[in-house]
């Protein structure tokens, strides 16, 4: 049994990490949580130049054809470093979309531009409040024409490349939804950036009006791309999650040291050592959750849509644990601007919401399970 | 990154499952399979007989003990052949909890610390089952705190003689053998003044007590000593060393407990699955839901964590740190399970006997529950223990730690 990172794996942590650690420090982060910036560009040409962007990508459309595992243990490194960049909008959903359903042609026109950093992309499924559902899209799709509004979208002031999930039919089937692909440069795409809860990550209102698109995948199996998406997604997005909870809980462990209070180091007494003594424990589930989310993304196995559900989860709640205690950990200064807690704060809740919310998951994650045990 | 066995151990796993197909006393697979925290035993026959049996098969084929050397009754096996034999043994290893005791605690501090001869005399019949080993280490006023035990042991000639109390030992009352921690020195600090032994638990002096658990249950004893006689050859260390010794036996007992620890999960999934609640199964609830996913994370992110720690066994690694959390994660887990089990039930939850839902399983898993996060290391020990030796934390302050033992205050005269 070899259920690790083998060693190359492992060496492009380190690899991700020590670039990561000199290119994207906590004060690069500030630039665009200040709002000096909607992105950090020179870390994005960056992520291009290192590779990071096609490493899952097939050599034929740019990529460095490596595979999965390998995208995991970057995700990993962009989630411990706050990586204020469209990452995962870009790479694991519209790059995604694009390698599960794009045609040749529409895969020789982006994967490219999204592995060489030329090209941002996102992925348009939110209508306003709620989970996802082929109900909630409402966005009309008549004859290559869409009109309708998405919020919140990811990065969607800033994409090139926009993957919309629309209403063909009103059947109240789930083979009313397709999707389609739009060039944002086109026209017929209006962006309106919203304040919200991570600003190291845009979101955006984005109105279609009479904006052209070209169909991506078959008519009517827009929603079961989405589905398979959102759990690749999910397995990709753990692992930042995972990558931010063992910073968080780092920075407590750190600080505990660091900190004296009564004569002695904070982290000498039970109340803090047992605070993070369980968010080891979280952030250990998490992992070896999301390992197995892994395990089935690279294989295609059949757990996948299952691992998914599980490692979605685990990392929710592993990295909403450790950031809100590693502010504990810190007391006041915890609370303050200065210090770097809130940032991990605000990521840990913005990533809990992306996807779906946990309330989502769960209801997933257990249908998953009765549909297995039934089988 | 695969769940692979390599031809080895693909090789080996063959050789255990058909041993296993052909041996195994498959009339007690049912009935094992469908034992849970709380509620082990078998209908028609008596599971210390049926356990004993098997473990002698196991022992005769030499498949016993498989990590430890073949000359004290083992196999020889590699760690990774250890816990494929286990995964292939399936229900029947529940079987082995009888022996735990013995053969993941008692066992290694006597390979570690005995002589030669005693080794070979004593360690293939715990081995094969005939002999059963239990630990004395915990005293009334020595629990988490276990070098804070008062018991004592005085040398007279080749001697030593040996008064007090132990407390919450498993599996006294059927054990023919025990490993006993005492104070020899009681003018030193604590952990500076203990010798660890080994004793015929038949020897004179010696009283096994059953204590009536808070589940109704007797599973643990206390036992007392009264100018109890051990030769000095049956020490297992040096004198006054006994604190060392009980390390090697407690950091063996917490990796045995934490193997493959029950979370109740399993039941829970499947009671929710049958369980009709307004007319539909219990699982369709949106709230049933909730609290069914975020335990089956729990289960799954442990099984996950032992599996990494497996693939550490197979490239002959170490495992890491992360295997610590199982006890921790399990303990209060299956208590929790356990509860809302009850609350599924609605009022009928409080039935506990055989007009109980499943015949009360959760309700005998509620009472036991408790002390699961109790035994072998508390939650709160288990805290520390991730806290201090993973995250690096200073250890608590031990204000008794350089005083003579018999000037450490008790019974809140501090």
């Amino acid at each position: 049994m070899n259920f690790d990172f083998s060693d190359d794996q492992k060496q492009l942590r380190d690899q991700a990490r020590k670039f990561l650690a000199e290119k994207c420090p906590p004060k690069a982060v500030r630039v665009v949580l200040d709002g000096q910036a909607p992105y950090d560009r020179a870390l994005w040409k960056g992520f291009a130049e290192m590779g990071f962007l096609g490493v899952a990508i097939p050599e034929e459309y740019g990529g460095a054809g490596a595979g999965h595992l390998e995208l995991c243990v970057i995700a990993e490194e962009v989630g411990r470093a706050l990586a204020p960049v469209p990452f995962s909008s870009t790479v694991y959903l519209a790059a995604e979309v694009l390698m599960l359903a794009g045609s040749d042609a529409q895969k020789q026109a982006w994967l490219p531009k999204i592995a060489s950093g030329e090209a941002i992309g996102t992925f348009a499924l939110f209508e306003g409040t709620g989970n996802p559902s082929p109900k909630a899209i409402r966005l009309d799709a008549a004859n290559g024409v869409l009109n309708g509004v998405k919020t919140p979208v990811a990065d969607g002031a800033i994409a090139d490349l926009i993957i919309v999930a629309a209403r063909t039919a009103s059947t109240g089937r789930d083979s009313d939804i397709s999707l389609f692909l739009v060039d944002a440069k086109a026209g017929g795409v209006d962006a309106k950036a919203l304040t919200n809860l991570d600003p190291t990550r845009g979101q955006a209102e984005l109105t279609f009006k009479t904006c052209k698109a070209e169909p991506l995948g078959a008519p009517g199996e827009g929603w079961s791309i989405i589905t398979q998406v959102l759990d690749r997604a999910a397995v990709l997005t753990a692992f930042e999650q995972v990558g931010g909870s063992d910073r968080a809980l780092e920075m407590g462990r750190d600080y505990a040291l660091d900190r004296i209070a009564f004569g002695r180091p904070i982290g000498s007494f039970q109340a803090v050592k047992h605070m993070l003594a369980d968010m080891y424990v979280s952030a250990t589930l998490a992992r070896s959750n999301a390992y197995y989310g892994a395990w089935a993304l690279s294989t295609n196995a059949p757990e996948l849509p299952e691992a998914a559900a599980s490692s979605r989860i685990s990392a929710t709640q592993a990295y909403q644990h450790c950031a809100k205690n590693n502010i504990q950990v810190h007391g006041g200064m915890g609370f303050t601007w200065e210090f770097d807690c809130h940032m991990y704060y605000r990521r840990a809740n913005a990533l809990a919401l992306g996807l779906g919310s946990l309330s989502y998951w769960e209801d997933q994650l257990i249908d998953r399970m009765r549909k297995r045990n039934a089988a | 990154m695969n769940f692979d066995d390599t031809p080895q151990e693909a090789a080996f796993r063959s050789q255990a499952r058909a041993w296993i197909a052909a041996n195994a006393p498959k009339e007690y697979e049912d009935e094992l399979r469908a034992t849970s925290l709380g509620r082990v035993g078998l209908k028609n026959a008596d599971i210390l007989e049926v356990a004993k049996a098997w473990q002698k098969k196991k022992a005769d084929a030499g498949w016993a003990c498989l990590h430890w050397p073949k000359e004290y009754g083992g196999r020889g096996a590699s760690p990774i052949e250890r816990v494929i034999w286990q995964q292939e043994e399936g229900p029947f290893g529940k079987l082995s909890g009888l022996f735990i005791i013995g053969h993941g605690m008692c066992g290694p501090t006597v390979m570690a610390y005995a002589s030669e001869e005693h080794k070979r005399q004593y360690l293939p019949p715990l081995a094969s089952g005939e002999k059963v080993w239990c630990q004395l280490f915990s005293e009334p006023a020595g629990g988490s705190d276990v070098a804070g035990l008062r018991t004592r042991a005085e040398k007279r000639g080749d001697a030593w003689v040996i008064n007090g109390q132990k407390i919450w030992t498993s599996g006294a009352h059927y054990s023919d053998y025990g490993i006993l921690l005492t104070r020899t020195d009681p003018t030193v600090p604590k952990h500076k003044g203990l010798t660890m032994f080994f004793l015929d638990m038949k020897s004179k002096g010696v009283e096994v007590r059953p204590i009536k658990q808070a589940s109704g249950h007797s599973d643990f004893n206390e036992v007392y000593f009264t100018d109890v006689v051990i030769p000095d050859s049956q020490r297992l260390g040096a004198v006054n060393d006994g604190w060392n010794v009980a390390l090697t036996t407690l950091m063996n007992e917490r990796m045995s407990i934490g193997a493959g620890v029950a979370t109740g999960f399993p039941e829970l999934f499947a009671f929710c699955s049958n369980l009709m609640l307004d007319d539909r199964p219990a699982i369709e609830d949106r709230n049933v839901r909730s609290k069914l996913a975020s335990w089956a994370v729990k289960a799954s992110g442990l099984k996950y964590t032992s599996m990494r720690a497996i693939s550490a066994l197979s490239k002959g690694e170490r495992p890491g740190p992360e295997n610590s959390i199982g006890k921790l994660v399990a303990g209060p887990m299956i208590q929790d399970v356990a509860a809302y089990a009850l609350d599924l039930q609605g009022a009928a939850g409080v039935l506990s006997g055989s007009e109980a839902e499943l015949a009360g399983k959760f309700q005998a898993m509620l009472l036991r529950a408790p002390g699961t996060r109790v035994e072998g290391g508390t939650d709160e020990i288990m805290r520390n223990i991730i806290a201090e030796r993973v995250l690096g934390l200073p250890g608590d302050i031990r204000v008794d730690k350089d005083v003579p033992f018999n000037q450490v205050p008790t019974k809140g005269r501090a």
